[in-house]
């Protein structure tokens, strides 16, 4: 349990770095609100609150999630929910492959689990679906969400697909959430990403330029028009500061009496 | 669009879906209310679209009045497509390790809960047929979908799938071919009829209906992943009192017991194959 007082610092700090961040991508244009006219100053991407992350990869994935997994620390307690695209017909040595990088816990979705820190992620051959206990309501918070596995139909050609995990978990957390669509070769991702943003929740998309492939970046990005373009090094401290900014809004709430 | 509207939208959404699945259990009797919503949101959308309904409350009214409508919504309710020998593993601890035990009883009772279109009843058929124990065994292969049990009895699959379903068979200790048991005609294959000689097929619901008869083995595999908790417990109830002491519970590779109110009844078999048994 950390202490309140510890986050005020924290939180600035992270924030002043994630600037740094920003402000050296700048040439790049990496932020897709990035201004039009020179001199105009930089928005920062919004820091939620979020209650969970989701990321959707596919070629090329498998590298980018090891860089944002060996980039969060132990601390890291916001719950993540990953699909990538793997062979449906063998079982996939995802788990232990990011497992070995990672500071928090990863696993493979589990009918029922309930929504923990660490890293879920999608297990060949069956869409993975967020659902609240109490059958629906919305606006949940992390600890009333489980994940619901389905056999459902393919979705663009792919069961885990991306599009079926971002869409139910913009359902269930509306604008509590953030989704993130990194490298890949084709277009799932991209009506997911953009359910996120309608229903208010933060959107960020990896870089095309820094992407293995950039079809699928490109293609949410289109769909989308996500809050934050950047490569993995300014997704990954953007994520850390969403997670520090939760924690002290979680326990703002507290104190005032939740 | 603000968020806010987007979440209005989409909270009508759900009371709407509440309010479709009362109308169809009141008029129809058929009981979807302990779906899992997740799964649910997405297929009524998809059903949204294919009747041509603006929102779920048009489509309500359709289904109520226009009995018709209701085997079109209750194939995006219920179908489940699944696969021969899917998991291949599973399978093949259902054959080297359990069925073994089950040689030992004079007589067989196993049940396929939730058959949907059969693949998973010619398995296992196919599994009994080949391990010498058919002619002992009674399989009953329930669900909830008259369109789906008549597929599952006519046991005619496309041939393009086959190639498929014929590596799992081999992956799941298969004996010989999987062609030994089909005949290809045109672009489909049909399963071997002897292979159902000892089969029931049955109307059964584990919203709503109860067990219906000793069983010595409840094959049961991503059913329970479309039901809400309560609803999961209900259905492993049924199959609590329906197993023999000692009988086998075998579900899909990623559901487990771990969450239910009845998980003190039975033991962990295979792990990772995800075989249980009734203490």
């Amino acid at each position: 349990m950390r202490a309140i007082c510890e986050h005020g610092p924290l939180l600035q700090m992270l924030f002043s770095w994630l600037l740094d961040v920003l402000g050296s991508m700048n040439n790049e244009r990496t932020m897709n609100h990035a201004p039009s006219t020179p001199g105009l100053p930089l928005t920062p991407p919004p820091l939620g609150p979020v209650d969970a992350i989701v990321l959707g990869a596919s070629a090329g994935g498998v590298g980018a999630l090891l860089a944002i997994l060996s980039g969060l620390p132990a601390s890291f307690l916001l719950p993540m929910v990953a699909v990538v695209h793997i062979p449906r017909d063998k079982p996939s040595l995802l788990v232990e492959a990011l497992g070995a990088y990672a500071h928090i816990a990863v696993c493979e979705a589990c009918d029922k689990d309930r929504l923990l820190p660490g890293l879920v992620i999608a297990p060949p051959d069956y869409h993975v679906l967020l659902d609240v206990d109490s059958g629906g309501l919305h606006l949940a918070g992390a600890q009333d969400v489980h994940l619901a596995l389905s056999n459902d139909a393919l979705v663009n050609y792919s069961r885990p697909s991306i599009d079926v995990l971002f869409q139910s978990s913009a359902e269930v957390f509306g604008s509590r959430v953030a989704g993130i669509v990194l490298t890949g070769a084709n277009d799932d991702g991209a009506l997911g990403l953009w359910a996120i943003k309608e229903y208010g929740g933060l959107c960020a998309v990896q870089s095309p330029d820094e992407a293995s492939a950039r079809r699928m970046p490109e293609a949410a990005i289109a769909s989308a028009q996500p809050q934050f373009v950047a490569p993995l090094n300014g997704i990954i401290q953007w994520i850390i500061a969403l997670d520090a900014h939760r924690a002290g809004d979680t326990e703002g709430t507290v104190l005032h009496g939740r | 669009m603000s968020s806010s509207d987007g979440h209005n939208g989409e909270g009508t959404f759900d009371i709407e879906l509440k309010l479709l699945l009362e109308a169809i259990f009141q008029r129809y009797h058929c009981d979807f209310r302990g779906y899992a919503m997740s799964s649910l949101r997405r297929r009524l959308r998809q059903a949204m679209d294919r009747f041509g309904a603006s929102s779920l409350s048009v489509l309500q009214d359709r289904v109520l009045r226009d009995a018709q409508a209701l085997p079109i919504l209750l194939d995006y309710l219920t179908i489940q497509v699944s696969e021969m020998f899917r998991d291949p593993a599973h399978f093949l601890a259902l054959r080297r390790d359990v069925l073994p035990i089950l040689a030992t009883y004079p007589s067989l009772k196993i049940w396929i809960a939730g058959c949907s279109t059969g693949e998973e009843l010619y398995s296992m058929a196919i599994l009994l047929e080949e391990e010498g124990l058919l002619d002992r065994a009674m399989i009953y292969a329930t669900d909830v979908n008259d369109e789906a049990l008549r597929k599952a009895e006519a046991g005619v699959y496309a041939l393009d799938r086959v190639a498929g379903f014929s590596a799992s068979y081999a992956a799941a200790g298969g004996k010989g071919s999987l062609s030994d048991w089909y005949t290809a005609a045109y672009n489909d294959v049909v399963f071997d009829r002897r292979l159902r000689r000892n089969v029931v097929f049955s109307d059964h619901s584990l919203a709503t209906d109860g067990d219906f008869t000793e069983t010595h083995l409840v094959l049961c595999r991503n059913v329970l992943i479309y039901f809400d908790r309560g609803l999961q417990d209900r259905a492993i109830a049924l199959f609590e009192q329906s197993l023999v002491p000692r009988g086998f519970l075998a579900l899909g590779s990623k559901e487990n017991l771990r969450v239910s109110s009845h998980a003190a009844a039975f033991d962990t078999f295979a792990m990772h194959e995800r075989i249980y048994r009734k203490r």
